[in-house]
């Protein structure tokens, strides 16, 4: 050290990591623009109102509920700005804003703060919100509009995943527009290239691990594959639809609602991917990942429970013993 | 024992906050979640309920001493059983419509916890008039834990309030006030709509979770134990319960059955 000491002694931790919440929800963000900017591109400048309403009901929803709850202001960390993004990302573009607003609302009072703020909420809160809004108003959350129109009253259309459920191929997107979010959907789920782009970033920079994403999207891979007799153009079709790649990279990943370990993240994919494809196949409804999410979500405690490693020298025969009693 | 000698007007405000049977105690949570969807259901609920608890709790309580400890629960069902019967019977003659709106729920009464709660922690014990004065607090209680959630539920999730009034104040005669029969809070258009998930499954219990927080709130601001996970002195059944009495908890039956085996 410059003032001559030779030892500095602390407790520990000796090793600190320069890491902090702000800059991993930095980075979250960074990696949410180049979805925002393909999607103002396809759907029009609406979207970015559709974002700045949603962030600053968040930002304000978590102001005042810290305050009236007399906790500390955790608007600094900058979690407040993902979770309006990526609520306003699961909406159509031509949501009222009212209700994107509601939806942040929701997500950070009852889902986040409710629970104790950042890192003990139990769902991630812009799936909850957009199952609540889905749930609330369906017709507002599923009215789609043709990318580059641009007009709020443009001509509505059904999105592919409806289409490929109901078998009508006729229309469908070429797979360039596909990939490159020139399709009917929400805000921030058209563009693939640009949710790639963003989750290669967010692993280069080791806010995420490629696990989940990696198990989840490979799992509705298989069983799609499966499902189409090993056909690989409809599997494409399948995976570059819907809400997949966002819900998967962005959605998923989320650090407080996902298990810790490889073992348990694995499981966790698999199982996201599982009722994906499941709802996607049987139910009614033609978009299951905000769902398959949440309620592996929930199970998260038992994924967890069920990984933990055992600490190195632990004998085995004592805890069989042990059950067996 | 002391609390015996508790006044009785304490006995009937207890039931209405500081120890609520759906917020604080967290009984009958099965018509709540079900019938709260209108404040009319609400209200015709809690009505109901609250006559059975308070005939249930008279009878109990004097029977009390003929009653053999072995065969109380039996017996409590019998008699709860059979003025549900009767307020059933009532509700289906006079107000037929509120009837067919709580359907299977009305006859559920039976197994509401709340009244075989009261049988069992309070009516069993104590004399007739207490008795009847804790079963109408504890029945205004639920009816009013009923009727602030319908009212969230109501005007949030539906957008209206004390819609189908009438299927009520028919028991009173035909177009009782005016032929009133509610209002229209939120109205259906471009611009605004109810929020559909109050009135479902989901919503229920959202407003359950956030009204129990409100209660205990109140009640902890009265000077009662958190209802956290505090072993047994927080728990708002703690006076009445048996275990407690014996200087044991409910945790320590557990652990006797895993030390045997």
């Amino acid at each position: 050290m410059v003032n001559g000491k030779l030892l500095t002694v602390s407790a520990s931790p000796h090793v600190r990591s320069v890491q902090t919440t702000t800059k991993i929800m930095l980075d979250v963000i960074i990696a949410l623009l180049p979805a925002l900017a393909v999607s103002v591109v396809a759907f029009g400048p609406r979207v970015l109102l559709v974002c700045a309403v949603s962030v600053t009901c968040a930002i304000l929803a978590e102001y005042a509920s810290r305050k009236i709850m007399k906790r500390s202001t955790t608007i600094g960390d900058l979690s407040a700005i993902v979770t309006g993004l990526l609520v306003a990302f699961n909406m159509p573009s031509t949501i009222p804003f009212w209700m994107v607003g509601l939806g942040s609302i929701i997500a950070i009072v009852v889902v986040k703060q409710f629970f104790g703020g950042i890192g003990q909420n139990f769902a991630n809160p812009a799936i909850v919100a957009r199952i609540v809004l889905l749930l609330s108003f369906g017709a507002e959350m599923t009215s789609w509009v043709k990318p580059l129109t641009w007009k709020v009253d443009a001509v509505s259309t059904a999105t592919t995943l409806a289409s490929l459920k109901t078998g009508v191929t006729e229309n469908l997107p070429s797979f360039g527009d596909m990939f490159l979010g020139m399709r009917a959907g929400c805000l921030g789920e058209t563009c693939a290239a640009a949710l790639i782009i963003g989750g290669i970033y967010l692993c280069i920079k080791k806010v995420i691990k490629p696990i989940i994403p990696l198990t989840y999207i490979g799992t509705v891979a298989v069983i799609m594959l499966l499902k189409s007799h090993g056909n690989l153009n409809f599997v494409a079709y399948e995976l570059l639809s819907g809400g997949l790649l966002l819900g998967a990279i962005f959605m998923a990943t989320d650090y407080s609602t996902s298990p810790i370990n490889t073992k348990g993240k694995v499981i966790f994919g698999i199982g996201c991917g599982i009722i994906t494809a499941l709802i996607r196949m049987f139910a009614s409804m033609t978009e299951g990942v905000s769902f398959a999410i949440l309620i592996m979500n929930l199970l998260v405690p038992y994924i967890e429970k069920a990984t933990t490693p055992k600490p190195f020298g632990t004998p085995k025969k004592e805890k069989k013993e042990a059950a067996k009693a | 024992m002391a609390e015996k000698k508790k006044s009785l007007g304490k006995e009937f405000t207890k039931g209405i906050i500081i120890e609520n049977p759906v917020l604080r105690l967290v009984l009958g949570t099965c018509p709540t979640l079900a019938v709260s969807t209108s404040v009319v259901n609400a209200i015709g609920m809690g009505l109901s309920a609250m006559i059975v608890l308070v005939c249930s709790n008279i009878v109990i309580s004097c029977l009390r001493k003929i009653i053999p400890s072995k065969v109380r629960i039996p017996a409590y069902i019998v008699i709860i059983a059979s003025f549900v019967t009767i307020v059933q019977m009532i509700v289906k003659a006079f107000v037929p419509a509120l009837d067919s709106a709580l359907g299977v729920y009305l006859p559920l009464i039976v197994v509401n916890c709340i009244i075989l709660g009261r049988a069992e922690a309070f009516a069993g014990k104590n004399s007739v008039i207490a008795s009847a004065v804790d079963g109408l607090g504890m029945g205004i209680g639920f009816t009013v834990a009923l009727c602030c959630m319908a009212t969230v539920r109501e005007i949030l999730g539906a957008g209206t309030f004390l819609a189908d009034a009438q299927n009520l104040l028919v028991l009173f005669g035909e177009n009782t006030l005016g032929g009133f029969n509610g209002f229209t809070v939120i109205k259906d258009s471009a611009m605004l709509k109810p929020m559909t998930i109050l009135i479902m499954a989901p919503g229920g219990f959202f407003t359950f979770g956030i009204l129990m927080a409100c209660a205990n709130k109140i009640a902890e601001s009265k000077g009662k134990p958190k209802a956290e996970l505090k072993g047994c002195e927080a728990c708002p059944m703690a006076k009445n319960c048996a275990l407690i009495a014996k200087g044991e908890n409910c945790g320590s039956k557990e652990e006797k059955e895993e030390a045997k085996a």
